[in-house]
């Protein structure tokens, strides 16, 4: 106890904290609660940001990845690109193109671009080669890391394509490009080879620049490039900061309502800090004289009651320590899937700081009340006792006692008024927890409107396709970056297999002329995944293909509207800002050998990572055939007895029809909700035991005029009601403030979330509280008050009037 | 003759292995009758005035207030019977700083469910014979020990009670004050209120009360009734 002086200061203090355990405890859970939430969120910003910084800093990845046409770009003028001002270091030319290989169990991989290198070395994106060898000679490839599986593996085969006497290349290592320049490497001859199978050859260059921090620095660095060059050699660019978005946004997306929580935390940590030891000031006037009277100095007071503070706190921090890099795991683990090679634990200096920072904190806030201790006159403080100061609140009481209720209920509404500074601490403490309960609703009510609407196929009743569902492939490896819902196979998206294993494929006609002739049909819309160019963007782009009425299964729009026939394409936010374009531009896009001029109608709300999926009309490419029926039947058909009959016709053609299963909600979104839930439950704990504390407070004081009250008839269910009262108008007025605070934070942080994952948020995702809710939410404030305060009710009721009257 | 009180071997115990802090007991009190509870300190009287009111329950024996058994009843129950059956007025007259002297005085009334015009209306004919009518919207604050007595026997009266309890009524007061409330303790007792009065001032005992107890170690010593009888 050397630590607060002599031996008598650490036994006060000691009896202080054993005395108060309603107080100790509060302190304890109310800062456990706030340094949990905030290690969880400096865990997650450190994770959004450092292993992508360390591995790209390491890799020396490049700033810009860029493709020129080597037909109107010479060697010459990309010699010069790498003396252009700002450039520090370059690497390139390499040879580049792009194939849809097909793995050795005979399923097609998604599109890969594939650059021709010589060695996994270079002055920029020295690529880390992660198992077996770099390609020496052609025929020989490595691949991207997160490729690597049952199907792809050391020595495995894959084929160039999907036609039978495509040739094939051996994989012989596996490797990582953080800056993401490609997903395959191979030497400079095999990928011209490649390209001479049909695919565009370009040139890759990857530069690293003085200044490339910032989107306009980018913008202004490809400028440059495109200024050495002549018009139009410059294909595309990727900057860094994409990539590095895309790998940072499953972490990135939380750290925003984390942060949140842990400032509601932080706050309310403070709030309920500073009231319980100014109540503890309070209500220890008396012994506070007596303290000085036998010979503490002011300051010994002041140390005293801080470290009744600090105790619990410590303990509580502690705690939260702990509890919060229990929560940090499973977030940690969705980034350690992105890099292969963060460790699942919070960085050290957040272990640090942040208890560092919140013992800093509760110091401060304790140290107020506890130097009013510290100034309090000996005599007065041993005078005054317990007693409140007379005089505070009876006009309230005077006010109240005209109101036509029962008296206990009047008596208890006035209460208030006799510590207006403890009512004030209650009254942030509900309105705090009101906060953190309508934030969190509204949070989980959009997370899972997220989830919905990027599964908008399962709106439809039953999915028809033109393939069984058995021989539909497995799911492919995840994407190198991005989100859940790239790497959720869709049951739309067969990528039917080539070569001895392709499975039997019905003829579409035949299958839509099935579902049209099946009674009970409502209406269906074709659907077909692939995969087509875009102008203006180096590799494939993901798109949906319609056929028909698809308005059930549009995705939700954040501008502009679904596509409603020939001509249109709706693309998400990041193909704008990729091709720096916007709603109703034009774009040329190419299916197969077909081109169509598309005019972008609407900017869909898509939270697929790193993937660029549009949406086109099936009609605009004459070519193309549904691979997937979406039905909806009508509302006396059962979906089950549909599916099974048409199942009957499709079946034999090599075709299927199931009903459409819900699809779970994303593993990042189950997260997050669950998250959400805790962090709120804790919060409304706290706020729960803010109230207990300062009624506990209260009860203590008025323990006398309780027991006066009894002794005239009071009984106890009169007793409850009118402790119940005195937090009733608190809870009210907490509601009133903390639903708009809680509205208004959800309106803050949604967006900031989604900006994280680059996109915006459609108003379904936005406006997800009702007047009924935000109502109940309301009443919520009142329920937290209420539940706060039963216990000290409880005690009161059940005090011993006798030895009530005995306390003075 | 019409019992207020009767008690029949009571005892209460606060410590299992020691001698009982009052008792065994038996004591009636009759209607109209003022009784004096005298004894020095720790004789046992302010435990036998809270069994009397309900506030605390004897360990043995049984009592009966106005004809009911209480030492049986619920918390709940003890405190509807309370506020119908008994006034209570206490040495530090125990008033709510925060409510006016009317306010205080309508309390028990209101928790009755007595309408708000009858309560005023009995409050105000209580503070007129107490001769505190001009303080009605005073807080208790800025009273005299007399008249914040006399606020506190206002208020144990507001609803009739069958029998009054004063527990050392003039001991928080000076002898001016304390000559003002016994006054006001003869005349209720002759207006036909039942008293009991705990006290350690003989002369008290003597001037308001008809009959007198001494209680020494929780046992009664002396009962003037008994002796006049005999």
């Amino acid at each position: 106890m050397s630590l607060f002086g002599n031996g008598a200061l650490g036994r006060v203090v000691r009896s202080g904290v054993g005395r108060r355990r309603v107080q100790t405890l509060v302190i304890a859970v109310a800062t456990m609660m706030a340094v949990a939430s905030a290690v969880v969120a400096g865990a997650l910003m450190v994770a959004a940001a450092a292993p992508f910084d360390d591995a790209f800093k390491k890799q020396q990845g490049a700033h810009i990845t860029a493709q020129f046409d080597p037909a109107k770009a010479s060697a010459a003028q990309l010699e010069r690109t790498k003396e252009l001002a700002g450039v520090t270091a370059s690497a390139g030319p390499y040879p580049s193109t792009a194939f849809r290989p097909v793995d050795r169990s005979g399923f097609r991989m998604p599109t890969l671009t594939v650059v021709g290198r010589s060695g996994a070395d270079a002055d920029v994106d020295r690529v880390e080669l992660k198992s077996g060898r770099w390609a020496h000679k052609p025929g020989e490839i490595v691949v991207d890391a997160s490729f690597q599986g049952p199907s792809v593996d050391i020595g495995s085969a894959l084929k160039t394509s999907d036609t039978p006497n495509a040739p094939t290349l051996s994989v012989v290592g596996f490797a990582v490009s953080v800056g993401k320049s490609a997903d395959a490497w191979a030497t400079a001859e095999q990928v011209e080879s490649l390209a001479a199978l049909g695919s565009p050859l370009t040139t890759q260059m990857l530069y690293r620049f003085d200044s490339a921090s910032t989107k306009q620095q980018i913008v202004a660095d490809r400028a440059k490039l495109a200024s050495a060059v002549d018009s139009g050699a410059l294909l595309g660019t990727q900057s860094w900061l994409d990539t590095k978005r895309a790998a940072d946004q499953g972490a990135a997306a939380t750290v925003p309502f984390v942060m949140a929580f842990g400032v509601l935390g932080i706050v309310m940590s403070v709030i309920i800090v500073s009231s319980v030891i100014s109540g503890a000031v309070g209500t220890s006037l008396r012994r506070i004289g007596i303290l000085k009277a036998i010979g503490f100095t002011p300051r010994e007071v002041v140390r005293a009651y801080v470290a009744q503070a600090l105790i619990p706190a410590t303990v509580g921090i502690a705690l939260g320590v702990v509890l919060g890099n229990l929560l940090a795991v499973p977030l940690l683990a969705d980034t350690e899937s992105v890099y292969g090679n963060v460790s699942l634990s919070v960085a050290w200096w957040v272990d640090v700081a942040v208890p560092a920072a919140a013992l800093l904190v509760v110091g401060l806030a304790a140290l107020i009340p506890a130097r009013r201790a510290g100034r309090l006159n000996t005599v007065e403080a041993i005078a005054v006792g317990r007693a409140p100061r007379p005089g505070r609140g009876q006009w309230a009481h005077r006010a109240m006692g005209r109101l036509p209720l029962p008296r206990p209920v009047t008596y208890g509404l006035a209460t208030p008024f006799t510590h207006p500074v403890r009512a004030l601490a209650m009254l942030l403490a509900v309105a705090f927890g009101t906060v953190a309960a309508t934030f969190a609703v509204g949070l989980t009510s959009s997370l899972n409107e997220v989830g919905k609407s990027q599964d908008p196929e399962s709106r439809a009743a039953v999915t028809v396709t033109t393939v069984r569902m058995n021989n539909i492939a497995p799911p492919p490896p995840p994407p190198p970056v991005g989100g859940d819902a790239a790497a959720s196979p869709s049951p739309a998206a067969p990528s039917p297999a080539a070569g001895s294993s392709k499975p039997k494929v019905a003829d579409p006609a035949k299958v839509r002329a099935a579902v049209k002739s099946e009674a009970g049909l409502e209406s269906y819309y074709g659907k077909l995944q692939t995969e087509v160019a875009v102008a203006g963007v180096s590799g494939a782009v993901e798109a949906s293909l319609y056929e028909g009425d698809s308005r059930s299964g549009s995705y939700e729009m954040l501008s502009g509207h679904w596509i409603t026939g020939k001509g249109q394409v709706v693309v998400p936010t990041r193909f704008l800002e990729r091709t720096s374009t916007k709603v109703g531009d034009t774009v040329r896009m190419t299916f197969e050998k077909e081109s169509a001029d598309l005019r972008i109608v609407g900017e869909s709300f898509d939270t697929s990572g790193n993937e660029l999926e549009v949406h086109a009309d099936m009609a605009n490419f004459p070519s193309a055939q549904p691979e997937t029926f979406l039905v909806d039947v009508k509302s006396d058909v059962s979906a089950d007895a549909f599916a099974r009959k048409l199942a009957a016709v499709v079946q034999p053609m090599g075709g299927d029809a199931t009903t459409v299963v819900e699809s779970e909600q994303s593993g990042v979104i189950l997260i997050m909700d669950a998250m959400a839930v805790l962090l709120t439950l804790m919060l409304i704990a706290v706020a729960g035991l803010g109230v207990l504390n300062s009624v506990v407070l209260d009860t203590r004081e008025r323990v006398h005029d309780l027991g006066v009250c009894k002794a005239i008839g009071m009984s106890p269910r009169q007793t409850v009601s009118l402790v119940l009262a005195s937090v009733s108008a608190i809870g009210v007025v907490g509601g009133l403030l903390g639903v708009p605070a809680g509205y208004l934070l959800h309106g803050v942080v949604m967006p900031v979330m989604g900006r994280a994952v680059g996109t915006g948020m459609p108003s379904p995702v936005l406006d997800v509280y009702g007047p009924v809710e935000l109502l109940l939410l309301g009443l919520g404030g009142v329920v937290l008050a209420m539940l706060g305060a039963m216990i000290p009710a409880g005690w009161a009721a059940r005090a011993r009037t006798a030895t009530a009257l005995r306390t003075e | 003759m019409n019992q207020v009180i009767e008690l029949e071997g009571v005892a209460k115990r606060y410590d299992t292995a020691g001698a009982p802090a009052l008792g065994p007991l038996t004591l009636s009190v009759a209607k109209g009758e003022a009784l004096a509870v005298t004894g020095p300190s720790g004789s046992g009287k302010s435990t036998l005035l809270n069994l009397i009111a309900g506030l605390d329950k004897p360990t043995e024996g049984s009592v009966l207030v106005a004809g009911r058994r209480i030492d049986q009843l619920s918390e709940h129950a003890l405190a509807k019977f309370r506020r119908e059956h008994i006034g209570i007025a206490f040495q530090f007259f125990n008033l709510l700083d925060d409510l006016t002297v009317t306010d205080n005085i309508q309390l028990p009334a209101q928790l009755t469910g007595t309408s708000r015009r009858a309560a005023a209306a009995r409050a105000g004919e209580l503070m007129e014979m107490l001769g505190i009518q001009k303080h009605a919207r005073a807080y208790p604050g800025r009273l005299s020990g007399g008249e914040r007595q006399r606020v506190g026997v206002a208020r144990a009266l507001i609803n009739r009670p069958e029998l009054l309890l004063a527990d050392e009524p003039t001991g928080a007061l000076d002898s001016a004050s304390g000559a003002e409330v016994r006054k006001l303790l003869i005349d209720l007792h002759r207006g036909g209120q039942t008293i009991v009065l705990v006290t350690h001032d003989l002369a008290l005992a003597e001037a308001c009360a008809s009959r007198t107890i001494h209680l020494v170690d929780g046992h009664l010593a002396l009962d003037t009734y008994a002796q006049a009888v005999r």
